[in-house]
């Protein structure tokens, strides 16, 4: 554990305004852009070409799993490629680690790729020729470590996605699900402190993928990782991610935390998605509670001080359960020691529902 | 209108230039001569120095562990048929011709091939003429070589090797094509050299691609061997031409199933090198 180094509020990749347009008469599309302010039908109608991420601005914080979430062709694969410049971005500008990337040299882009950031794909892409152990190294041999200590490290990191038995087997002997471990242990292996993750689990059965998405949250969080996370599973960006970002037709449509989406989706677009996912363990108890005088409005002859206590960050399987044990239909909300509010069955229920709160 | 004045004819142009190279190049095809005359003398030696049973003995266990039991029984067949068909030191001739024509080969093709699996306009270019080299009857090639390497192994080798050059070529640009894309991007994300990428990622992908490849040329270098005895080439293509031009109905055939036996045993050695490749896990106790 290293988080007493990390400083959350640091912020390790900074997206400005990026574009990227696909195309021949890309460069002239770019130039429309930043001097006319085109659309993206106008660069389709204009151009001929396709705007594959438009004016995408995000900033990824030491130590967070940020998750991009959208469906297929919805730019997130570009927008990741684009953070190691797998992509060249057509527009803007994008810093990792304080460092343009779009300014670095062959050598330097190849130093930052090996040591700072690393990369699983939703493919796996393992060698078939090379071992668990020597696919695990081979970031490290490429970087030019001796060998000794590149089979070493990638054996420890095998131990953590726990494959330290499968050592000497080859890919193909191994599942689906222990393959994508492996590609997990290359990028640790490496010792990045940014990894990219595009949809690594999207191509598992159900009960690993689980498995696997609360292992890569635990491990990234254990050795203070940061993660770029790309899925076209709401419900995969909300157990893994820290904060999530929506992305439709290579625009972010809304950046928040897994609650903040659910609960206030910015439009009907994100409204659609959010509207299947449980709220229980997402909605706190701080935005379904009426205020205290609103309650004592309603409820005059009810005192908040006798009722049971939680936090605002209660959520709602907690307040249920809160509520089962209670004699009243009430629970307070307390902070610093006041009563801010009152949660009531009515919220309860609204707060499952998903429709808005009264207050 | 005289129909002769429309007619095509290359050799009016070609002669002149063959002159010409003859003229200003004689010393540069000279030094070619010896070189690959040193080259072959030494293998051929090599393979007919110790007595024919024991290279017949070297050449088993060699593929026995190398390749597989299966293909040094093949390989000790072989061999001793061209042993007791009596064409010994005629098979490791040719042999030796092969080998050096698909090292040269292999040598220009597999470059070439690369540099067009990268540029697709080199490979625009390059196409026609390998389809003129293939579709060209091989022996009409040695007509140049031998206009300017005169008779001789030489000029059997300079055909061969333009003979052999366009499977290889064409399939070392496939293999390096199927190379799988999220491989590549692996390379590009780990942040590897290029020269790392084509050692550590491309070669590996592409090799049953090239094996391929390598035993096409192989055998297409054999057909091509066997005929340049036409221009004095010795080994086994010598003898079919012997048999021919005397009538020997026997010699021709011994020589004949000589040449299937070589044929047999350079197909199976390195097809059993290509079947070695694609199982990385049997050949490796996991």
């Amino acid at each position: 554990m290293n988080t007493a180094m990390n400083d959350p509020a640091e912020v390790l990749v900074d997206c400005q305004s990026v574009w990227k347009i696909f195309g021949s008469r890309a460069q002239a599309a770019v130039k429309a852009i930043s001097e006319r302010g085109l659309s993206k039908k106008q660069v389709l109608q204009d151009f001929d070409c396709v705007v594959g991420v438009s004016d995408a601005s995000l900033q990824v914080h030491r130590g967070e799993i940020f998750c991009i979430m959208g469906l297929s062709g919805s730019g997130k694969s570009t927008l990741i490629r684009l953070l190691n410049r797998l992509i060249e971005p057509s527009l803007g500008k994008i810093t990792v680690k304080g460092k343009e990337i779009a300014r670095l040299n062959a050598a330097e882009l190849r130093a930052m790729r090996s040591r700072n950031i690393g990369m699983v794909f939703q493919s796996v892409a393992l060698l078939p020729n090379r071992t668990v152990l020597e696919n695990a190294g081979f970031g490290l041999e490429v970087r030019g470590v001796a060998k000794d200590e590149r089979n070493r490290t990638a054996h420890a990191a095998l131990e953590k996605v726990g494959l330290g038995d499968w050592t000497a087997r080859y890919p193909r002997e191994l599942s689906g699900g222990m393959q994508q471990r492996v590609g997990l242990a290359r990028a640790l292996a490496a010792d990045p402190e940014i990894i990219l993750m595009d949809e690594p689990f999207s191509a598992l059965d159900p009960l690993i993928r689980r498995q696997l998405q609360d292992e890569f949250r635990q491990l990234t969080k254990s050795l203070g990782k940061s993660a770029v996370f790309i899925t076209h599973d709401l419900e995969e960006a909300i157990r893994i991610g820290d904060r999530i970002a929506i992305m439709k037709d290579g625009v972010i449509v809304q950046v928040g935390t897994a609650e903040e989406i659910v609960t206030k989706p910015a439009d009907d677009y994100v409204s659609d998605f959010v509207a299947g996912i449980s709220r229980i363990h997402l909605v706190k108890a701080h935005s379904v509670m009426r205020p205290v005088a609103e309650f004592k409005a309603a409820e005059p002859h009810c005192d908040v001080n006798v009722l049971l206590r939680t936090s605002p960050e209660a959520d709602i399987a907690a307040l249920i359960d809160l509520t089962m044990q209670s004699d009243r239909d009430a629970i307070s909300v307390v902070e610093n020691g006041a009563v801010i509010g009152v949660v009531t069955i009515r919220g309860l229920l609204r707060g499952v529902a998903g429709t808005p709160t009264a207050a | 209108m005289n129909p002769d004045l429309l007619q095509f004819s290359p050799g009016a142009y070609l002669a002149p230039a063959v002159d010409w190279l003859n003229k200003n190049f004689h010393p540069f095809f000279d030094a070619v001569t010896k070189l690959i005359e040193a080259v072959l003398g030494a293998i051929e030696t090599t393979l007919l120095y110790p007595p024919p049973y024991a290279t017949i003995v070297i050449a088993v266990l060699l593929t026995a562990f190398l390749v597989s039991v299966r293909v040094s029984v093949v390989t000790a067949i072989a061999l001793a048929f061209c042993l007791l068909a009596g064409f010994w030191t005629a098979s490791m001739q040719t042999l030796a011709l092969v080998t050096v024509a698909v090292i040269i080969s292999v040598a220009i093709a597999f470059p070439l091939g690369v540099l067009a699996s990268r540029y697709r306009k080199f490979e625009a270019a390059i196409r026609p003429v390998l389809d003129i080299m293939q579709t060209v009857p091989p022996w009409v090639y040695l007509i140049p070589a031998v206009m300017i390497f005169s008779l001789g192994r030489v000029p059997a080798i300079i055909a061969t090797i333009v003979y052999g050059i366009p499977p290889m070529l064409r399939l070392t640009t496939l293999a390096f094509n199927q190379v799988p894309k999220d491989l590549l991007e692996l390379g590009h994300a780990t942040g590897a050299s290029p020269r790392s990428i084509l050692f550590k990622i491309e070669i590996p992908s592409a090799t049953p691609t090239l094996l391929v490849g390598l035993n096409q040329c192989i055998l297409l270098s054999l057909a091509m061997v066997v005929l340049a005895g036409l221009v004095g080439a010795g080994g086994l293509g010598a003898e079919v031409t012997r048999g021919l031009t005397r009538m020997e109905m026997g010699l021709g055939l011994r020589a004949g199933l000589s040449i299937v036996a070589v044929a047999i045993l350079l197909d199976r050695v390195s097809r059993g090198v290509l079947q070695r490749q694609q199982a990385p896990g049997a050949a490796k106790p996991a």
